[in-house]
């Protein structure tokens, strides 16, 4: 127990990651960044949208779609494992909705028994292939992943440019995808997500935003798996947007706020790796939910200090602006 | 491998191929499939009897548990505690390095309870919803767990503390101790239930109801919450963290679909619960040393898919079965109400009428005509000789039922709820046929007992209906039928 948390030492857990390992450092501060930035954003939507769980249930279901992408093309690549894990993440939308439609099974019960089965088929296929030696897949990896990889990987080379690990690059464009899509869809986004009925009244298609969301969820969603893990990558989708909601009352702020906490917590966490000698994608994790806890007091929109801090009563909803605090009667 | 691609999603068909390629690959080794699974069932091996009843023991407790968090709609909870509870694991493994059961049950506990309290917490005093506050303690907890089990194992002896069986489980591994306190907290489980089962029932249902009877509905709630982590700390060794909520919620799922009753529920559900156990136990020992949880989770989705489409009252198969008849039903009811009508039309001086009169009543083709008749002739309603078609005592029964709920209903919105003459047609037009005996006594005392409808037809009555005639006061004709039945 004693040997488990060693000293802090600040020259070897502030200094050195910037210095002497400079080039592994910085590529998985970005990729922490790059992850955590994206699925936020995204996770925004969901946690706004009450389906931050189904986050969770596709981050676990997109395992089957990985080994089956394998399985039919019988090679890895990045178009291979994306279709899969698209194909995945439609079936689990559409299973969650069948089974809730088409029983009396309530949705909380149907994203659990869709997202479960498929995980479990999936690490059934996998271990099969295992004892089969066909193919090597760490159960654990799938799991909580492994950021440090990716200053293991070849760099990318471009004109004779060394570009970096094609799968930062790879998720600094999914990021930049995600943000760019933000940013042109920002109304219908914000209408879909506040007031599903006012979108319809405006002649949007509501169900063509709600598949676009989850298919940007799917892309996000398995980018962010190699490095950080199913469940991780749960963590990312909605504890940024948890801290954001936490400070800010508006969507945009809330969408800048996600970032500033990705960055944050990516770099926390790295220097809690290091100091710790455990796991850079769990430390980061660590991070973004101790960020959270520290602004859960000190929120100004929370329910926790206001009434407090105020002098006043909890004000009941519906209550008219000017008999805050007071006793609502009938007239 | 390409070949078995079909039956992707048919779990089974996977594993009973997938046994026999893999029996013919290890034909030189050891042992084969078909003598593992002999030695499985005749329970040699002392480990596999610890395993076999470890994991029925697991299926029980946390199919009971389960049929509670399906009935509260706390399946997601389930799910985060399971994560929950991973720290805990590694502290209780850190307490005197070993893979203590008790000390890391109670460490396993304490998280679950922490992580259950932390989801009350956001819930009560930020604005996040339930879902965001399930996900944050599963996925925080969880990152937590993750960076103490690389610590574990970065730490000398830590390496082969075979930690990593907590994600996926194998029942393989249980030892004496494990299935004891399997058994214990399943005893616990099943005493809490035995004992309370009033007070869970009715909390689950009806809180608002039980806290007017001055129930403590919080202390029902939290002993739940704390049977779910005990459940969910003594299964994690046999099944996993990641999959502990499949086993809680996918059995009580299946059970939920074939019954309406909740001890009905809770017996099925542990039967699923043992079931799927066992089989788990089964695949992971044939298939040796394959994780068992995955195993039990597809063998619970089995079950969960054939009730959901073969359940007999809630099932996909038997609901479509029961639209069908009922459209089914519905067409005969309009063939017999334009056969009435248009006897109606000739003042009921013919018992007889023509396959072309009844198509240019329906605005329809002679062929379609006909097949509605010979339908409505296999139900016994009306018999045909040639061109004609005259009804049976029977049909001539129900047409005047579905003419009079129909004119009835009409009068009854023109009356009571002042709808203009013209508009009532479309609503009676599809109430008609679902109207009950009871309701149309009241609808017609509400009436007094008219006679006449809102556009002037007769209202076939009670009476006349009984008697297999309609009574004319205005007419001198006795109408159809009642030649025949005097």
């Amino acid at each position: 127990m004693r040997h488990l948390i060693p000293p802090f030492d600040w020259q070897r857990v502030l200094v050195q990651p910037w210095m002497e390992d400079f080039s592994i450092t910085v590529w998985i501060v970005l990729m922490g960044f790059f992850v955590t930035a994206a699925c936020g954003l995204v996770g925004n939507y969901l946690v706004l949208r009450r389906m931050a769980l189904v986050g969770d249930a596709i981050s676990h279901s997109i395992l089957p779609g990985l080994v089956v992408a394998f399985l039919l093309f019988k090679h890895v690549s990045v178009w291979v494992s994306f279709a899969g894990a698209l194909a995945a993440a439609a079936l689990t939308v559409v299973l969650i909705e069948f089974i809730h439609k088409q029983s009396r099974v309530k949705p909380d019960s149907a994203i659990c028994i869709t997202f479960t089965t498929l995980f479990a088929l999936g690490v059934v296929l996998m271990s099969m292939l295992e004892t089969k030696g066909a193919i090597h897949i760490d159960a654990e990896c799938v799991l909580y992943g492994e950021i440090a990889f990716v200053s293991l990987e070849p760099p990318a080379v471009w004109n004779g440019w060394e570009l970096g690990p094609p799968s930062v690059l790879r998720m600094a464009a999914v990021l930049a995808a995600v943000a760019l899509a933000i940013f042109v869809f920002y109304k219908e986004l914000l209408v879909t997500a506040f007031d599903a009925g006012l979108a319809k009244s405006l002649g949007m298609r509501v169900g063509v935003w709600h598949y676009g969301l989850m298919g940007a969820l799917a892309i996000v969603v398995v980018s962010a798996f190699e490095s950080v893990g199913a469940i991780l990558a749960v963590a990312m989708l909605i504890v940024p947007p948890m801290f954001a909601g936490q400070l800010s009352d508006r969507l945009s702020a809330r969408l800048g706020l996600t970032v500033l906490h990705a960055a944050l917590s990516a770099l926390i966490g790295l220097h809690l790796s290091v100091w710790l000698n455990c796991s850079a994608a769990g430390a980061m994790v660590v991070a973004a939910a101790l960020l959270f806890v520290a602004v859960w007091p000190a929120s100004p929109i929370g329910k926790l200090l206001r009434p407090s801090l105020r002098g006043e009563a909890p004000i009941f909803p519906g209550c008219p602006a000017g008999s805050r605090g007071q006793r609502v009667r009938d007239p | 491998m390409r070949r078995l691609l079909p039956f992707g999603v048919l779990a089974l068909a996977f594993l009973v191929s997938d046994a026999a390629q893999a029996a013919r690959i290890n034909e030189l080794s050891d042992s084969t499939m078909l003598e593992r699974a002999t030695r499985f069932f005749t329970f040699q091996d002392p480990s596999l009897r610890n395993a076999l009843s470890g994991s029925m023991l697991l299926g029980v407790c946390c199919g009971l548990m389960g049929a509670f968090l399906v009935v509260r709609k706390l399946a997601l909870m389930g799910d985060a505690l399971s994560h929950a509870v991973l720290p805990g694991v590694a502290l209780g493994f850190l307490w005197n390095m070993t893979k203590d059961p008790v000390s890391i049950f109670i460490g396993a506990t304490i998280a679950g309870l922490l992580g259950a309290g932390t989801v009350q917490l956001i819930r009560d005093t930020t604005r996040h919803k339930e879902d965001a506050a399930l996900g944050f303690v599963l996925a925080s907890f969880f990152g937590v767990g993750i960076c103490l089990f690389t610590m574990i194992q970065n730490i000398p002896g830590g390496n082969k503390s075979g930690l990593d069986k907590f994600l996926f489980g194998q029942a393989a591994a249980l030892s004496q101790g494990d299935v004891l306190l399997l058994a214990s907290v399943t005893v616990l489980v099943i005493g809490a239930i035995l004992v309370f089962y009033k007070e869970y029932a009715l909390t689950s249902f009806d809180t608002g109801f039980a806290r007017s009877l001055g129930m403590p509905v919080q202390f029902f709630h939290f002993s739940l919450i704390l049977l779910l982590a005990f459940a969910i700390v003594a299964s994690l060794q046999a099944v996993g963290v990641v999959l502990v909520s499949a086993m809680l919620v996918i059995p009580a799922a299946a059970a939920f679909l074939l019954t309406d009753r909740l001890g009905m529920m809770l017996l099925l559900s542990a039967v699923f619960g043992l079931c799927a156990g066992g089989m788990g136990a089964f695949f992971s020992f044939v298939g040796r040393n394959l994780p068992t949880g995955p195993f039990m989770v597809l063998a619970a989705a089995v079950v969960f898919v054939g009730a959901l489409f073969f359940g007999p009252r809630h099932g996909i198969v038997s609901r479509l079965w029961r639209q069908r008849s009922r459209s089914v039903r519905i067409r005969r009811e309009n063939t017999l109400k334009a056969i009435y009508h248009v006897i109606e039309d000739n003042e009921f001086r013919t018992e007889t009428i023509s396959v072309r009169e009844l198509a240019e009543r329906r605005r329809e083709t002679l062929e379609d005509a006909r097949r509605q008749l010979a339908s409505v002739r296999r139900a016994g309603f009306v018999t045909i000789s040639g061109d004609g078609v005259s009804f049976t005592p029977h049909g001539w029964q129900r047409a005047c039922e579905i003419v009079r709920n129909h004119r009835l209903w009409e009068l009854y919105l023109t009356h009571a709820a002042h709808i203009a003459a013209d508009h009532v047609h479309e609503d009676a037009e599809a109430i008609e046929h679902v109207l009950g005996g009871e309701t149309v006594r009241q609808l017609e005392k509400r009436l007094n007992y008219a006679r006449r409808d809102p556009h002037g037809k007769l209202i076939p009555g009670v009476e006349d209906i009984r008697l297999g005639r309609v009574a004319k006061p205005s007419s001198r004709a006795t109408g159809f039928g009642a030649e025949r039945l005097h």
